[in-house]
Formats: C-alpha cells, structure tokens, sequence
C-alpha cells in the first residue's frame, strides 16, 4: 500500500459494471495458499481470469490482465463502472488483485465486502469516482492518482477527473489495514 | 427518533444508547463462523498477528464448519480441510463440524441455523457472503473476509458502519400454493437491482412474513447480498421462538424496530399478487417472470445450496416430480446431513422423498456447496462446458457454476422441477391442481 503523500502511477485496465468476485478469482482457484510465496503467484496469474473475454481490458476487449505465462500483470491501476465486487466475501479477491500488482481501482461504487477487504487487509485503495470513468479511460491509458487533491489524471490524454476522499475509511486506509490501525491505537498489543 | 431492528441491535453490543445509520461503531461478536475456503488463510492472518501460540477470544463462539470443496480429489481443497483440523484440536475448539465424521453438517448457513447458533437479538459475523441468511432469525449476520475474521479471533471485536435500512413490507395473510420465498426475493432484487441495496439493511416485515415458515425466511435473507445488502433481517416471532428453542436452550433476547424508526425507503408487495419469476442469465436481478420465458431451452436442472436446498425445497419439488420422468439432467443436492436424512424420513403419499427423486431418475449428491460455486473440476452437479441449467441456486454470474460457457437460470424448488419433468422452462402452476387457470 503506498504513502498517502505519493501519486500512484501507472497503466489503467478498465472493465464494466458488475464485475463480480467469481470474475475476479473464480473459485475454482481459492485452493491455493495465500502465505507460500510460490502458490501465491497463481492468484497473480489467474486474477480477473474469470471476465468474458471479449470485456476483459476495454474498449477493445480480448486483454487479459496478466497476459498468458506471467504471474504479474503491466497494468496498475483498474478503472471500471458500477458495483465493483459484487458477489463473495472471498478475500482472495482483492488478495488476488494486489498479487497481479494492482495498486488502486477507481470506480463510481462498490460493494461493500470487497471495498471492506480491500481497506482492513491493506491490499489496493478503492477510490471512488463521481462519474463512471470506464467510458472516459482505455486500457493501457498513463493515469496518476493525487491522494491529496482527490483527483485522477489521464496523462495520455491529458484529462482530469475528480474523485471522492476516503472519508472514515481513511485512517485505517493510511494505516495500511486494520491491524496496523489497531496496533497504533493499542485495541491490539504489538508483536 | 426510534431505531431499526439492526441499530437497536449495534447500539446494544457497541456499549451505546443509541447509534444512527453511517455511525462507525466497534462491536462485541457473539458468534464467527468460518469454512474451509476462507478459514485457512483467515488462521494464517490471526497466526501471523497475534502469534503461533495465540488463543482464539472465546472457544465457544468460534465455529467451523467445512462444506464448500468436500468430496473432490484435489489436493488443494483437502490440505484446506487438514489445516482446519489441526486448529481445532490445538485450540480444542467445540464447534468444528469435521468432514468424515457423524459431525459433519454441509453447508454452514443452514448448519448454524440447525445447530443452534442463530439467535435473535445477537451479532454474527461469517467469512462467507450468504452469511445475512441468519437474519432472518432476527439477528444482525453479515459476511466478513478473512483479515476482519482473524481479527475477531484476536480480539472478539470488529468496526462496523451502522447501516441505512430498506423496509420490505410483505402484505397478505397467506402464500397462494404455488409460489416461494425464492419468487418473492428474484422479484425484489429484480425491481431494485444488484446493488439497490448496498451497505444497508433489508428488513422484511408486515403481516406476509407473519405467513412464512422459518425455512421461506432464511431464502429470503439469503439473498440480501445479491441486492448488494449487508444485512437482511425478519422480525422474529412466536415461529422464530419455535426453531430456536428447539435447537438450543440458550437464552436470547428478542428485538423490534420502533414504529417511529428511520427508514431509508419503504417497499410494499402482496403476496396474494405474485407469480414465479426467474433470473435470467448473467446476473440475479435479470428478472422475468416463469411466464415470459416459458419454453427456454434446457439441459440442466440443480436443487441445492442454502438457499434452495432445504428440506422444505426438497418436499416442494418431489410434489411436482412425484409419478414422472425428468427429462433433464436433474441434480439432488441437500444442504445439509439433517436434510439428507430427512430425504429419506419426509413421505408423500407414503413415498420417501428420496425414492421419488430416485425413480424419476434425478442424480443424489452429498450434503455440501457441490456445484453452487463451481469447485474443482470433479464437483457433484458442476457445469463443465456450454449447459443450460435451472437452478435453486442463488447466482447466475458467469461461470458461477463452473464453465464461463454454461448459463444459469435461477428459480424457485417448484419452477426448477416443473422445468425438470418437461424439459423446458415452465411455469409450476401447470403442476399445482388448486390454481389451474
Ligand atoms: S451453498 Fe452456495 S451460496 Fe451457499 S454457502 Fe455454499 S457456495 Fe455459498
């Protein structure tokens, strides 16, 4: 997760509405571990495997967000419409996202179990944006998220968007998930 | 200004006299259950934070229940069901319902209910989204990840933001025979969407749900999260004190909304007015009525899961399927090892269920998740290529049932074994003698 203080940079991939937890990890690939460093690697290969091809990186379709032998996706930061996460509380979810190297999704709504792992486990920051941004942005777009100024800019085409701030969620956000948070409020005793 | 069922529930296990809908408030939990696909790494986090020798807050509120990838050769799944093994016996845990045992249960939702853990009044948090099915007995249950359940574990405490509520006002005195919790709740998510009701509370109310078993209200609970609901909540009542009663002689208090509550929305169905209704596929609020589609072409038809596994699910279709043939590929897959037994105990006209099942020529399965969610390749019931399947279930994303090829209509126990018998799409009207138009 990164420091509050700094953009965070890199290629958008950007999808449609509804992308549901089965789409982003489906399940059956919830079986590998999370904690061996090596099964770990197959979250990041197989993550958001599950999209209809032809919805898979748009407006073109047919981009798979970690193309085919890798385990770390080019992408950085993902740009979809509304309800992002619907469906399981499978942490795997956004667990997988953060292993393909996604940083941060920007989307106009989420629902609430993902947007919840997402913050308490520390994985990527769900921002959410006023407008649905999947029409505005196409996969492989330069984007730069100002964390301070709640604004996303697409630097190939050279626009920008405001977004919403964290509100409450923001502290645990900053804290890098909820155990950290918890720690530097003594709820829980450091290691 | 009064408070909700589920504020009054937050204020009362946060040390508060009063919470409002967007309060963050940390609550005291009574009860966590967790299962085998989310259990392992959840263990893995509370190891990792509170230390290898660590205690869990409370044995006797921890519960695990394994039943998602049961009866599969992978080797990933089982080492999953190992790891909850070898926690339960080193924290001695009560409450681990182990596969191969006479404990084993199946599908934990259903298992909590069952077994005693879903009481009014109370706070329940699940590492599984079908978790707000608990609702239905009056208590605040909502799905949780993995980091959030480790953290209970540690602790016996989680944040939660106090949510708006939607209230469902079912209106009538009875359900017309052939209709189900299952049309009442594709209906609603229907008219509201895939997240008409995200971050808030369903509450279903009015003299309707007075007329529902404590089986029709938990399918309907079940599926506040396909509208995007963190919880779904049924008043309890003299039905709801029946269950639990004779489930757990543990005590428990009842709470009611204020009349003069605060309501984000109010939404008003009559019973005595609704039809069956399908989700079409990709997505649950993709409704029609059975009617519109009648005819759709078929090859599959699946009754299970913890919505539409139970055993009244279960007697609903053997009505239907009683004295035919099922032209489609038919799966039987009880929620739950109670349920299973119940197959063979519940008759009609002197039948077992599962003889009735049987001659008609449906595939039984073990009590688990099985196909719901796809699993391994060799899952009980999964779609492993281009199917056409009606099913009980509660989703139809792609791939949810395995293939991203397949397509997954969702109905109600009655529509899937009217369509099982013909081989297409139909309306279980034609089935059920009293309504014949
Ligand atoms: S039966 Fe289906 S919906 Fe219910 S807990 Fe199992 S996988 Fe989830």
């Amino acid at each position: 997760m990164s420091n509050k203080s700094e953009p965070i940079k890199g290629k958008a991939f950007v999808l449609g509405k509804n992308i549901d937890t089965d789409q982003i990890i489906p399940a059956a690939h919830l079986v590998y571990s999370l904690e061996d460093p090596e099964e770990r690697k197959m979250y990041g290969k197989y993550a958001l495997s599950g999209v209809p091809a032809a919805e898979s990186g748009l407006p073109q379709g047919n981009i798979p967000l970690t193309s085919e032998g890798r385990t770390e996706s080019e992408f950085s930061i993902i740009v979809a419409s509304d309800n992002f996460g619907c469906g399981s509380s499978r942490e795997h979810a956004p667990a997988s996202l953060e292993i393909a190297g996604i940083k941060a999704i920007v989307s106009p709504s989420y629902a609430r179990i993902f947007y919840r792992n997402s913050v308490d486990g520390g994985f990527l920051i769900p921002f959410e944006s006023f407008e649905d941004l999947s029409k505005e942005v196409e996969t492989g777009d330069e984007l730069e998220i100002d964390q301070e100024n709640h604004i996303l800019k697409n630097v190939t085409r050279n626009k920008e968007y405001p977004i919403k701030s964290l509100g409450s969620v923001a502290d645990i956000v900053n804290a890098g998930g909820i155990f950290k948070y918890a720690r530097a409020n003594g709820m829980v005793p450091q290691l | 200004m009064g408070m909700t069922l589920t504020e009054k529930i937050l204020a009362n296990h946060s040390g508060r006299d009063r919470v409002s809908a967007g309060d963050n408030v940390w609550v005291d939990v009574d009860i966590l259950m967790t299962h085998d696909v989310c259990g392992p790494p959840a263990i893995g986090i509370f190891n990792k934070q509170f230390g290898e020798d660590a205690k869990v807050w409370d044995k006797e509120k921890l519960v695990i229940i394994p039943d998602h990838y049961i009866f599969t050769k992978d080797k990933y799944a089982n080492r999953n069901v190992d790891i909850l093994r070898a926690f339960s016996a080193e924290q001695d845990l009560p409450h681990f319902y182990d596969v191969g045992t006479d404990r084993y249960k199946g599908v934990c939702h259903v298992a909590l209910a069952e077994e005693g853990f879903t009481k009014p009044g109370e706070v329940l948090f699940g590492t599984d989204s079908h978790t707000c099915m608990a609702g239905a007995f009056g208590q605040f249950a909502t799905g949780i990840g993995n980091t959030d359940a480790a953290f209970i574990m540690g602790t016996g405490k989680l944040w939660v933001k106090v949510p708006e509520t939607m209230r469902f006002v079912l209106e009538g005195t009875s359900m017309p025979p052939y209709l189900m919790a299952k049309d009442i709740i594709l209906q609603i998510i229907g008219d509201i969407g895939t997240d008409g009701a995200t971050y808030r509370t369903m509450e279903f109310g009015g003299t309707g749900i007075r007329a529902l078993t404590m089986e029709d209200r938990m399918t309907l609970t079940n599926m506040a999260i396909e509208a995007g609901g963190k919880n779904g909540v049924v008043e309890p009542d003299e039905v709801t004190d029946a269950y639990v009663q004779a489930r757990t002689n543990k005590p428990y208090q009842k709470v009611y909304s204020d009349p003069d509550a605060n309501y984000i929305s109010e939404h008003f169905y009559n019973l005595e007015e609704m039809v069956p209704m399908v989700a079409k596929p990709h997505s649950p609020d993709n409704k029609a009525t059975v009617e519109e589609v009648e005819g759709t072409y078929l090859n599959r038809a699946y009754i299970g899961s913890c919505t539409g596994g139970k055993l009244s699910d279960f007697i609903a279709a053997a009505e239907i399927i009683q004295g035919n043939k099922v032209k489609l590929d038919t799966y039987i897959v009880p929620a739950t090892t109670e349920i299973a037994r119940g197959l063979e105990t519940e008759t009609i006209s002197g039948v077992p269920l599962i003889e009735i099942f049987r001659e008609a020529g449906c595939n039984i399965g073990n009590a688990s998740c099985a196909a719901c969610l796809g699993g391994p390749a060799d899952t009980f019931g999964r779609l492993n290529s281009d199917e056409v399947c009606i099913s009980s279930t509660n989703r139809n994303y792609p791939g949810r049932m395995g293939s991203k090829q397949s397509q997954v209509y969702l109905a109600s126990p009655y529509t899937v074994a009217a369509s099982a018998v013909t081989g297409v799409i139909t309306d279980p009207r034609v089935f059920i003698q009293e309504t014949v138009i």
